[in-house]
């Protein structure tokens, strides 16, 4: 679906991305974990298109060769922050159908505006201003957007951020939901233990490479310790890996 | 209230408005030194009327407002597109250098031999053409450097409104430079330049600003849903397929070309571009397919009423319109500043 070949990428003349590869096929549930500093954005945002990067593939073809709009409609991409402003909460998420409509909105595109408002618990905050709604509020009309857009590849940049727990955890069920139904989910996390409830397959990285990449066999106490620098104990709670520093 | 019904209420707050406009503009047709009766202007208007009646009001009058609705318009349009691609609520043409672009243009030419002025007030220009043209080309000028700048080197919203900030203090010191070498009836005739007059546009002006006008604002209607995108932030706007570098790029021209239209044939005035969009944000939101328009008539409200207001307040003297549009903008300005400051 979506695969970055020996991906490079320096801002000026700091490089960030030092030769990554990884191919996510349709369906799968990635989550990409590291410390800060390590890339893991600016790799989301060179498979998003949003950084002009070279070795970002898109079903064999060069992300660099989709037209704005061809892209738009694949992809939906989710940024750590959104900046709060006077659209309303529901022509922000109306947004989303951008790729796809005409000058005016359509009926069919009014509906799935409500449909993704529902999907994330937000219709009621429908004709708030985004300076009016809570940074979690907003995360969620974020997210809501990218819904709108019906991309087959959703990435999310630290979507859990700013949530509470119960969002946090709506949420992480919501990409789970949506990777079942078949669409390809990557995601950058911080929070290790909400990814590995919720993520199929975990991808480490520490600067600018890939470290590990695979589902919950490759975690082991050696590689959080390379990773993150700090020594952890793997335990486990109702069948859920739990990791916990030292 | 449902989302069609939120929608209704700015369609009508539009017809509010233009209806306004309508009042203002027959209201301000009528009064004067030589007062016209409402019924004698609708006669005018429709193609009758006495021939004094029709003297003053189609030669003097009407091309008047019609100016103060072009230049309002388009000032309160290039506000609001611009302090939605640049996302900076302080953005207007005039901190892109347009103002002081202008006023550096027109004192070149003044200098130059175009005018001089007699301590009237009135400006004898000996070549019109000259400060005019010489006016455009400084207002656009700065915002070409600077584009030209954000072109080659990837600036960001905020380093494009820092540059504004830097061109327009260097073309105020150009001008300052160029009033210096000036004898006193070339330096009166540059401050009377700069008081801004909308009587100095007539039929021809008025129709060279109706084109630029309706070109510029077709265009940012097209791009109204690019415009909504790029307040979420450029990634958001890259996420739903905007081309937000060259959009930016292209909205800031545009805007900075409407102004520079309306400030080489009137000369600066004020705050317009600040005050129209910014409360018709707080009065109806910033989804931009509403906000153009809005702004676009607010900004033609705003300016006709400073306009009449300018006209009668001593009359038979006329107030620079500039200061009635600053006197209202600054109080103005100041309410929105604490407004944004209390929702931190």
């Amino acid at each position: 679906m979506i695969e970055a070949r020996n991906l490079r990428f320096s801002y000026g003349e700091r490089e960030v991305l030092r030769g990554i590869s990884l191919e996510v096929g349709k369906g799968e549930f990635v989550a990409i974990l590291g410390p800060n500093g390590a890339g893991k954005s600016t790799f989301l945002r060179c498979l998003a298109g949003i950084l002009r990067c070279e070795g970002v593939f898109l079903k064999d073809r060069p992300v660099r060769d989709y037209s704005p709009r061809e892209l738009s409609r694949i992809l939906a991409y989710v940024p750590q922050r959104v900046e709060p402003g006077f659209l309303t909460v529901f022509d922000t998420v109306l947004l989303g159908r951008r790729p796809y409509m005409g000058l005016t909105p359509s009926e069919k595109d009014l509906e799935v505006v409500e449909e993704a408002l529902k999907r994330l618990g937000i219709e009621k905050l429908a004709l708030k201003r985004t300076n009016e709604i809570s940074g979690g509020e907003l995360q969620k009309v974020s997210i809501a957007r990218a819904l709108a857009q019906e991309p087959e590849i959703l990435l999310m940049d630290e979507p859990t951020n700013n949530l509470d727990l119960k969002s946090q955890l709506e949420v992480m069920r919501l990409a789970r939901e949506l990777a079942k139904g078949g669409k390809t989910v990557i995601m950058v996390m911080h929070d290790v233990n909400l990814a590995l409830r919720f993520a199929k397959r975990f991808v480490f990285m520490k600067g600018g490479r890939k470290i590990a990449d695979g589902s919950l066999e490759v975690l082991s106490e050696k590689l959080f310790e390379e990773v993150y620098g700090v020594r952890v104990e793997i335990g486990e709670v109702r069948g859920v890996p739990v990791v916990v520093p030292l | 209230m449902d989302y069609k019904a939120y929608r209704r209420r700015k369609l009508i707050l539009c017809i509010a408005l233009f209806l306004s406009l309508l009042a203002v503009s027959l209201f301000s047709l009528s009064s004067g030194p030589y007062h016209v009766p409402l019924r004698e202007v609708l006669a005018v208007l429709l193609g009758g009327g006495s021939k004094d009646d029709r003297l003053v009001l189609l030669g003097i009058r009407l091309p008047r407002i019609v100016a103060g609705i072009l230049v309002g318009a388009s000032m309160g349009v290039a506000g609001a597109v611009l302090q939605g691609y640049l996302r900076n609520p302080l953005a207007t043409p005039f901190t892109m250098g347009v103002s002081h672009g202008a006023m550096f243009g027109a004192s070149l030419a003044i200098i130059l031999g175009a005018g001089y002025s007699l301590n009237s007030g009135q400006i004898f220009l000996n070549n019109p053409y000259a400060v005019v043209l010489f006016a455009f080309l400084g207002a656009i000028s700065a915002t070409l450097v600077i584009l030209a700048l954000a072109r080659l080197r990837g600036l960001s919203p905020e380093a494009i409104v820092l540059a504004g900030v830097a061109m327009s203090s260097l073309y105020s010191a150009l001008t300052t430079l160029v009033q210096y070498f000036a004898n006193e009836l070339q330096l009166s005739a540059m401050v009377y330049w700069s008081f801004g007059n909308l009587a100095r546009a007539t039929w021809r002006e008025n129709a060279i600003m109706a084109v630029a006008f309706a070109f510029v604002f077709a265009y940012f209607l097209i791009k109204r849903w690019d415009l909504n995108a790029s307040t979420l932030g450029d990634e958001i706007a890259k996420s739903v397929g905007v081309n937000i570098e060259r959009e930016r790029l292209i909205g800031t021209l545009l805007s900075a070309f409407i102004t520079s239209v309306t400030v080489a044939f009137v000369g600066v005035i004020g705050f317009v571009g600040l005050i129209a969009p910014h409360s018709m944000r707080l009065i109806a939101g910033g989804d931009y397919r509403s906000l153009i328009p809005l702004s676009a008539l607010a900004g033609a409200l705003l300016l006709v009423s400073a306009d009449t207001v300018a006209r009668l307040i001593v009359s038979p003297m006329t107030l620079p319109v500039g200061v009635i549009t600053s006197f209202l903008g600054a109080p103005a300005f100041i309410y929105l500043l604490v407004r944004m400051e209390g929702r931190r």
